[in-house]
């Protein structure tokens, strides 16, 4: 393990980029992380603690003491589905999501490798399939997804259940696609 | 021609830090009616005090200003050296340059200047000071406590004792309060019964106590000494001097299945019934709302059964008056309702944990109920559902406390201590019962206080897990609660067979109805604001009204004692006086011009102004106009600020010492 | 009033009988949909966490079509309803992302196309007793717990949609067609939404959870208004008998479904031979089919 500095030199305004994201989410939710009192609660509801190195109420943790580094490279950040149920019961109104989502954020600006391989890939995928026809085409994301994780035989067995039951789609049905690639340019180039 | 002495205080570095203080003394010794300016390190201390004394005799000064922190502080300290002077005390004034000027800059330069054109202020103020008296008001030797739980017994005892007549006004049928259902005590383990009970015989007992249950505070006026108070005694529909307190109307009623208050909903009780069977007054009294006879007419069984007529359909409430010198009020609180039912909106209830519907999630109270000898089960744990002895039990903390998401911030300051007793209760009394505790921190300050929490630990091994839960569900027979423990960073899950949620304290349901009839403030909470959170814990800024117990924040046993014998102290230091002084700077109604336009009484928020008739001497009226009680009049001036036709002044602030003032601040430096 | 459509790509796919039985029940009903033009993903979770800018004009582009369409857009996919809710909410209160978004998206938009769950189309608009005088066969006798998971119901602040710890709206739906309703924990509990594939068993363990409680509590059959939710209550029931061992057999149907059986529809109306737990057995079981 790890011995860790708190409050590494430039931390202050690591934390201060999370609080003025906060902010700009939620005005109604706690404006800054400072008011998280560790009580736990987050951690105690949330569906994926038990996949996390850092549970919500550690990511929390680092990001009050100003060890953000720790927090954009943990897996826990990436095993959040974002149920929000940890924003909802949260005694102080800490909108813990909020914060897990700034942090991926914060992750992919600054070129930082997702821990977690797998939903970074399935995320990509998604999206790229999403760029390309304006519409996500379930079989193809499966279908890329696990020749790139190379998890190949991934639910192999429920493709033909699926089809069988007229689940899934032959084809993809392209949307607005030359405009959805614009979209995609733009925002993912903007500053 | 005034000569004034001006006397610059450094505070220690309070001031002297950001103020020149020897610059400040200089310019005063140049302002107008000036003659004598000084800076000292500590003007309030005795050599500060003895400097004042002497230039008050040596430069024969006429008035004072003295230069240091805020009038709050220590105006009294001061016009008291003016008095001992041979000044009018009102002839001193304090300038404000600690809390309005050194401790709001930051550099000496800035600080300086604005301390001396405070100064300056003062100085114009003071040159049109007139010397006041003090107002002498008489004082009624009697004193009313508002509620009867253990801080309005404690406080009624104490005044008694001491010989002055107190009248006790309690709002249940019964005194005694919450304590009276509580099991065993925190840190001793005391039964709560045992060294309650003979408490409330005493007070019934009483020559010097007047006691009034089942009745309300209806209307309350008057000032400090003075008070009228209109008492409710709501309709017990039995005649309590009557009642021989056989229990026969109890034990015959049939209407049987009303939820027992007493018991917090853990049993039944009757429509016609005692409290509890400790009570004082141990009579019956009939619910009406459940009343067979009173909601259809029919059965009459009490009345026909009572062997010696007490029972009265027919009683009415009844309104009595007292007069009063000093008032208590030790109205108490209530749990936060998990349910969400709060009449004002301000808490929201708890979802997550089942909002009330499951019968085995109890609260703190409850649990005494259970684990309490003259409870539902005899003190035997048995969970309310299907009566099984829980063999595992999980105890929350901060249930509403807290918790802003649920509309409380603060700390209720006695769950921990009560739910290490309730775990330690339990442990001891099932055998082979295992109770957690959930918290997020241990506040066990009070003496002795750590060291059963310890003992909880360590000799009951109750269990303790730091984290909150996110979630309590039913599953088949057990409750399920979804937590974390945050020492190891994982989530947990515990089934358990019953829970105990501490839910916070809050304020009795209507003490703001009660709070504005006596004119004193209260937080966003509804708790009862004190005059000053260290100095004046006991008192409100209402003279003559002090506080004692939970009205005023979350306390426990011990402390809720010593404040109410706090509050019975300063009772009876305004009672062993044959009048009162009250503070001369009241407003002042001119009545040649007094248009009678009742802007001021509008404006009032002591209620100090009166509408007065003048007549002539036949009796015909000729004009009314508006007068102050100077036993109400608090002084703050609103009265003065909104008279129309400039009829009103306030002594010691009249307008031309505030327009010489406002002009001494705009002159060019 | 003729209603903006936003079906949503897994309406496309995997969520057909969502499609279809939705479509079904508001012909029924008599209320028009008209399907928002060029509608494209709404970004859901994997923009959400790759770009703020990406998921926010993703969602104007939807939500400036749909408003051509109508003032009310009817959306049955919770993660689309939870998104485009969230794009008016985001749009609203952070003015320099609502310009780059509207420029990324090559349209103008104000924030005021009104996005409705299909739910609150039958609750709120339609109302509930419309839908009751409709019914034809009475779901009666059958014991239907309503799943809400997460993005319905939360953040409570933004989503509006009901009580974030016991909602009551679906629960209202299926008493007004006549089912039982079932009062049971598990209402908003999180499915694993979409740590489906990257990691199944997160879903598994939930999932699992959720079956035990529903049916504990005497579910015959739970009904929900997410594709994602649908997709890993039902389907992964095969890898839950397999891996956990648990077999819960219990049939998983849109609420649009149930509705549309109690208003007479058929079974092929309403695409029930999509789902992968037959629900065809409780249903005739019951009476209801």
């Amino acid at each position: 393990m790890e011995i860790l500095a708190l409050n590494p030199p430039g931390s202050e305004k690591d934390i201060e980029a999370i609080n003025a994201r906060l902010e700009t989410l939620d005005p109604d939710a706690a404006k800054s992380v400072e008011t998280c009192y560790q009580c736990g609660k987050c951690t105690a509801g949330c569906p994926a603690a038990d996949q996390m190195e850092f549970p919500p109420n550690q990511i929390i943790r680092l990001v009050q003491i100003g060890q953000v580094n720790v927090a954009l490279k943990s897996v826990g950040i990436w095993r959040c589905v974002s149920c929000e149920t940890c924003s909802t019961r949260c005694p102080q109104k800490v909108n813990i999501a909020g914060v897990m989502n700034t942090l991926r954020l914060m992750a992919r600006e600054r070129g930082i490798q997702p821990a977690d391989r797998e939903a970074d890939m399935f995320h990509q995928a998604f999206l790229q399939n999403v760029r390309m026809f304006g519409r996500l085409f379930e079989p193809m994301l499966v279908g890329i997804y696990n020749m790139r994780s190379m998890h190949l035989f991934h639910d192999a067995d429920k493709g033909p259940l699926l089809l069988s039951k007229g689940k899934l789609p032959l084809f993809p049905t392209s949307s607005d696609s030359a405009r959805v690639r614009r979209l995609f340019k733009k925002a993912l180039e903007s500053k | 021609m005034a000569r004034i002495g001006v006397f610059v205080c450094h505070c220690g570095e309070n001031i002297a830090r950001t103020v020149n203080c020897a610059k400040v003394a200089e310019e005063a010794a140049k302002m107008p009616g000036v003659v004598y300016a000084l800076d000292y390190k500590y003007m309030c201390s005795d050599p500060g005090q003895e400097i004042i004394l002497k230039a008050i005799k040596e430069h024969r000064l006429t008035s004072v200003v003295v230069a240091a922190c805020s009038p709050h502080m220590h105006e009294k300290t001061f016009r008291g050296t003016a008095s001992r002077g041979g000044l009018n005390p009102y002839m001193c004034e304090q300038a404000n340059i600690r809390e309005h000027c050194s401790w709001v800059h930051e550099s000496i330069p800035e600080g300086t200047d604005k301390a001396i054109d405070i100064v300056r202020t003062l100085v114009a103020k003071v040159m049109r000071d007139q010397p006041l008296d003090v107002i002498k008001v008489p004082v009624t030797k009697r004193c009313m406590v508002i509620g009867g739980g253990i801080a309005g017994i404690q406080a009624a005892l104490d005044v008694a004792a001491a010989g002055y007549e107190v009248v006790l006004v309690e709002r249940q049928a019964s005194i005694g309060g919450h304590m009276s259902q509580l099991s065993e005590t925190f840190p001793t383990l005391d039964c709560s019964q045992c060294i309650l009970t003979p408490r409330m015989v005493e007070v019934a007992q009483h020559p010097k106590i007047k006691l009034y249950t089942f009745s309300e505070v209806e209307a309350v006026s008057g000032y400090v000494g003075n008070f009228k108070v209109k008492i409710r005694r709501k309709a017990r529909y039995v005649k309590e001097e009557v009642c021989i307190r056989c229990g026969l109307c109890t034990q015959k009623c049939p209407a049987k299945k009303i939820p027992n208050e007493f018991n917090c909903g853990l049993d039944n009780r009757t429509a016609i019934h005692v409290p509890f069977p400790q009570a004082v007054p141990n009579i019956p009294r009939i619910d009406r709302e459940n009343c067979t006879w009173f909601q259809k007419g029919k059965c009459g069984v009490c009345k026909k059964i009572c062997p010696v007529n007490a029972v009265d359909y027919e009683m009415e409430d009844k309104i009595v008056e007292e007069d009063i010198g000093a008032i208590v009020v030790a109205t108490g609180y209530e749990l936060y309702d998990i349910a969400g039912n709060d009449p004002n909106g301000l808490y929201s209830g708890y979802g997550e944990y089942g909002k009330g519907k499951y019968a085995d999630v109890i609260d703190g109270l409850q649990f005494e109920r259970l684990a309490s000898a003259s409870g539902p089960t005899g003190g035997e744990i048995r969970r309310p559902s299907d009566g099984k002895e829980p063999k595992t039990i999980a105890f929350l903390a901060c249930i509403g406390s807290r918790d802003n998401q649920k509309g409380i911030s603060f700390c209720s300051n006695i769950c921990c201590m009560y739910l290490a007793k309730h775990a330690m209760l339990y442990e001891h009394k099932v055998h082979g019962g295992k109770g957690y505790i959930f918290y997020m921190d241990i506040r066990s300050g009070g003496k002795s206080y750590d060291e059963f929490v310890r003992r909880a630990v360590e000799e009951d091994h109750v269990c303790y897990v730091r984290g909150r839960v996110s979630k309590v569900y039913k599953r088949g027979d057990k409750i399920v609660l979804r937590g974390t423990d945050t020492l190891l960073g994982r989530p947990i899950e515990l089934e358990a067979d019953m829970v105990v949620l501490a839910t916070a304290v809050t304020p009795s349901p209507g003490v703001e109805k009660l709070a504005q009839m006596l004119g004193i403030p209260y937080d966003k909470y509804k708790f009862l604001s004190e005059a000053h959170p260290k100095l004046r814990p006991v008192e409100t800024v209402t003279a003559g009204i002090y506080l004692a117990g939970c009205c005023q924040g979350p306390k426990d046993i011990p402390l809720t004692v010593a404040q109410a014998s706090g509050a019975a102290s300063k009772v009876l230091a305004l009672l062993s006086r044959s009048e009162l002084e009250r503070e001369p700077t009241v407003a002042k109604v001119d009545e040649t011009t007094c248009v009678a336009c009742w802007c001021c009484y509008e404006v009032c928020p002591y209620n100090a102004i009166e509408k007065k008739e003048i007549r002539d001497r036949k009796g015909n009226l000729i004009k009314m106009v508006a007068n102050v009680n100077r036993g109400l009049c608090q002084g703050c001036g609103l009265c003065a600020a909104t008279c129309r036709s400039g009829s009103i002044d306030l002594a010691g602030f009249n307008d031309e010492q505030l327009m010489a003032e406002i002009e001494a601040l705009a002159q060019v430096r | 009033m003729t209603y903006a459509y936003y079906p949503g790509c897994s309406l496309e796919g995997t969520a057909g009988d969502y499609n279809e039985s939705t479509q079904a029940v508001c012909r029924a009903l008599g209320v028009p949909l008209k399907e928002v033009p060029d509608w494209v993903c709404c970004g859901t979770t994997p923009a959400h966490e790759t770009n703020q800018l990406l998921v926010t004009s993703l969602g104007v582009k939807n939500l400036a079509s749909a408003r051509s369409v109508s003032d009310k857009v009817v959306v049955p996919c919770a993660a689309c309803y939870n998104r485009l809710k969230s794009a008016n909410y985001e749009i609203s209160h952070d003015k320099a992302l609502k310009a780059k978004a509207l420029n990324a998206a090559e349209v103008s938009y104000d924030g005021d196309a009104q996005v409705l769950h299909v739910i609150e189309l039958l609750v709120r608009e339609i109302g509930l007793e419309k839908l009751k005088a409709a019914v034809k066969k009475p779901l009666k006798g059958l014991a239907v717990a309503s799943y809400y998971g997460c993005l319905l119901v939360r953040p409570e602040r933004i989503m509006k949609f009901d009580d974030a710890e016991d909602p009551q709206t679906m629960d209202q739906v299926v008493a007004a067609v006549g089912g039982d309703v079932v009062d049971w924990p598990g209402k908003v509990d999180c499915c694993g939404a979409s740590a489906a594939i990257p990691h199944t068993e997160t879903v598994l363990k939930q999932v699992n959870q959720i079956l035990t409680d529903a049916k504990a509590c005497g579910a015959d059959v739970v009904a929900v208004a997410c594709p994602l939710c649908q997709n890993n209550l039902d389907l992964r029931q095969l890898d839950i008998r397999k891996k956990i061992g648990k077999d819960h057999n219990i049939p998983i149907l849109y609420i649009t479904q149930l509705v549309g059986l109690a208003l007479g529809l058929s079974a092929s109306e309403l695409a029930l031979q999509k789902l992968v737990v037959d629900a065809t057995p409780v249903l005739k079981a019951k009476g209801v089919l």
